[in-house]
């Protein structure tokens, strides 16, 4: 079994009921797992949800984890993938003080040249979002903190993989039971 | 695509009728063949309690005198029957006091549902009198949960509940109900859970996995198999038997799987594990094919696991894939149910048997009875051994008695030594390791099994952890028999201290009560026996007593439970002193 020691992108789709996050956060937890990010959202499915869930840890663990996650009765399929089976992206933003847009020129280059997005300017403040992989988002934001943020966020990896999935399969092959 | 049908229900037309949550729990538990159920009322399962009142004659509400109890007596009538348990009770201290019961049954498999009152949904969140997380506390412990804050969830939640808590591997449930969710009114239709949609109780049994097992069985030279509960779960106790004959393999338990086989079978070669026996444990390292049916491979029957059956190709018969590879890397994995894919083994087995291999366990069980079963059961010396009270109580029962353990010294010495002829005879806290299990478990048991003798084994210091129960057992009359084992000691503790810790005997003695007087208080009859030669003759009183009985018995104080493979050491390292 492969000891190292890897970053899994762990996705899992759920049906929507209050306590299911701690259900599976728990599986974590009592495995001394740490989650590096957690995004949950609606899936291409109407009515069932999904995990994005990103952690380092062997292999071995990951198959464990997302066994154990799978046995949950309220989880409907999870897999886990390294980060070459995945499209997966992270999203961003900036509070900055407007005065900096005029005194620092330089700031319009970096939005420019790092496709950033401004979502909007008033007198105090502007705001820019971006997305991308982490680096490109930690590249920014050390460009940025030379100049002074008022705030920054960061949200979780969203990924899709590069297989199928098949949950709508499933779904549909126990209506028709 | 349709996405609606989330669980499918037993179609069946049943007229609304507008009643209260209240009303419509009990008639749940009355459609889903609940007969009795374990509980402590209190301030927010009050209305519940009412309908339990009206209800009275078709549905049997035992007070047990500690929720604890009341989760413990749910497990031990869901072990001897395979039915599902239920315990109720309030929120609060009342719900935390489950928990225990409720982590029990998650790692011992057992199907339990405990309904816990909540308070009123408005005050949810606001640390109202005898408000608890219990949804969250509990999450870990229990195979589902679910908080009911209306009265028309209630009949789908219970519905699931049921089907969750008994199918596929089955596990406690907690449903938490508030208050108002009792009082409100609804329009009541009920109909079983037959399936959810996100959940696959049973995998399929692939015909390729059978094959390939079978290949391995039919070269094997040496050939082991251990089985756990997942034989008594399955009902699959037949088909065990047929495959261990035809194949002729020699077959250990592990303490949950005990009785599924009985104990006289000529290919029942013992218990694995820390305190099993020795040929089993010693062999395992020797097999060269270990079939691995319904069992979990735990720590305490694998002991160190980088030198654990490392020689054998490993097959293991699962339910559960999560068990498949977590601690012992499996060459062919045979999912599904027990009884489903032993059936389809059979057939692929050829006819075998391996009389020079069972030798070997017979040897090495001989060396076992020199050096451990001879003192255990036939002491020479003064004082009374733990063995030879199971011996006398086999004797008496002829082996058809349940015997219903606590945990430590005596729960072993019982696992070991009791006869079992009849399956689901052995309820003991395998996983968890509960003390205190027992008593309440055989209040459980016997109401489950009222035709069957049960004998509950404990210490002198599980048996003080729920001995309040015996209230219970009073004020129900229920037969049980109980048998306290006493040391005055903590007798597992005391025996690791001796052995590894220099004899530094920290907190492990007990200064004790009168337990007869104790029992008698409760005007339960009870004796005491201190010597070998009243021995028989009390077990004889016990067994012919038609009510409860109480017997203690004074055994030697720092008697030790060989043999014994110390904590994570190898199977292969199995000590006999």
């Amino acid at each position: 079994m492969n000891e190292d020691i890897k970053t899994f992108t762990i996705s899992i789709y759920t049906e929507n009921n209050i306590g299911l996050l701690n259900r599976i956060s728990a599986i974590f937890q009592r495995r001394h797992i740490n989650i590096e990010s957690l995004t949950t959202s609606q899936s291409e499915i109407e009515g069932v949800n999904r995990f994005v869930i990103v952690v380092n840890i062997t292999e071995d663990q990951a198959k464990k984890v997302v066994k154990q996650i799978e046995k949950q009765v309220e989880t409907i399929r999870a897999y886990y993938h390294t980060d070459e089976q995945t499209i997966f992206t992270e999203s961003c933003m900036f509070k900055i003080k407007s005065a900096l847009l005029f005194e620092e020129p330089q700031i319009q280059n970096i939005i420019k040249e790092s496709n950033t997005t401004i979502v909007t300017v008033n007198k105090e403040f502007f705001v820019l979002e971006k997305s991308g992989r982490r680096h490109e988002i930690e590249a920014l934001r050390r460009d940025l903190n030379a100049f002074g943020i008022m705030q920054f966020v960061r949200s979780g990896r969203i990924a899709v993989t590069k297989d199928e999935m098949k949950i709508t399969e499933m779904l549909l092959a126990f209506n028709n039971q | 695509m349709n996405t609606e049908t989330k669980i499918k229900t037993e179609a069946v037309a049943q007229k609304t009728q507008r009643i209260t949550g209240s009303e419509a729990i009990i008639r749940c538990l009355i459609e889903e063949g609940v007969d009795v159920l374990y509980g402590y009322p209190g301030g927010a399962i009050m209305p519940v309690y009412d309908e339990l009142y009206k209800f009275r004659d078709q549905i049997h509400h035992v007070l047990t005198r500690h929720e604890q109890g009341a989760a413990h007596a749910a497990q031990g009538y869901a072990r001897i029957s395979g039915r599902v348990g239920v315990a109720m009770a309030t929120s609060g201290p009342g719900a935390t006091n489950l928990i225990t019961g409720i982590a029990d049954a998650q790692i011992d498999s057992t199907p339990i549902v405990c309904i816990t009152g909540q308070v009123a949904s408005h005050l949810l969140g606001s640390d109202a009198f005898q408000e608890t997380d219990i949804v969250g506390i509990s999450t870990p412990v229990t195979k589902w949960n679910h908080q009911v804050t209306k009265a028309s969830e209630i009949p789908e939640v219970i519905a699931k509940a049921f089907y969750i808590a008994k199918s596929g591997r089955p596990g406690p449930v907690l449903i938490d109900i508030t208050k108002d969710a009792q009082f409100e009114e609804f329009d009541f239709s009920y109909s079983k859970c037959t399936g959810i949609r996100s959940y696959n109780p049973i995998p399929k049994t692939s015909q390729e996995s059978l094959e390939a097992a079978a290949a391995l069985i039919n070269k094997a030279k040496k050939p082991l198999i251990v089985w756990g509960q997942g034989v008594i779960l399955g009902k699959a106790e037949n088909e065990l038997k047929a495959v261990i004959e035809k194949a002729g393999i020699p077959s250990a338990w592990t303490i949950l799987g005990a009785s599924a086989l009985p104990t006289s079978h000529p290919l029942n070669v013992g218990m694995v594990g820390m305190h099993g026996n020795y040929a089993p444990n010693k062999l395992t390292n020797e097999c060269d094919v270990l079939i691995a049916i319904g069992m979990r491979f735990d720590d305490r029957v694998t002991g160190d696991l980088r030198t654990y059956a490392k020689q054998a190709k490993v097959i293991h018969f699962e339910i559960d894939p999560a068990e498949v590879d977590k601690n012992v890397k499996t060459d062919i994995a045979v999912l599904g149910d027990s009884k489903v894919s032993l059936a389809g083994l059979l057939p692929l087995l050829n006819a075998n048997s391996h009389p020079e291999w069972l030798q070997e366990f017979k040897d090495l069980y001989d060396i076992e009875f020199e050096k451990v079963i001879k003192h255990d059961l036939h002491p020479v010396k003064e004082g009374l051994t733990m063995g030879e009270v199971l011996k006398e109580i086999n004797a008496q029962t002829k082996g058809n008695a349940a015997i219903v353990t606590d945990v430590g010294q005596h729960q072993m010495i019982a696992c070991r030594y009791a006869d079992f002829n009849i399956t689901k005879s052995n309820i003991t806290s395998g996983g968890l390791g509960t003390m205190g299990f027992g008593l309440p478990a055989a209040i459980g048991a016997k109401m489950a099994a009222p035709d069957r003798e049960v004998i509950s084994i404990s210490g002198d210091g599980g048996y003080q952890m729920t001995i309040q129960e015996l209230g219970t057992i009073f004020q129900t009359k229920v037969p049980v028999k109980i048998v306290v084992l006493n040391n005055d000691f903590l007798g597992m503790v005391r025996q690791w201290q001796q052995l590894f810790f220099d004899k530094r005997y920290a907190s492990t003695e007990m200064a004790n009560p009168d337990f007869v007087t104790i029992a008698k208080g409760y005007y339960i009859e009870a004796k005491r026996v201190t010597k070998r030669e009243e021995l028989a003759d009390a077990v004889k009183e016990m067994i012919a007593s038609k009510d409860a009985y109480f017997l203690e018995v004074c055994v030697e104080k720092e008697d030790n439970v060989f043999p014994m493979i110390p904590s994570g050491a190898s199977v292969s390292d199995i000590r006999l002193s």
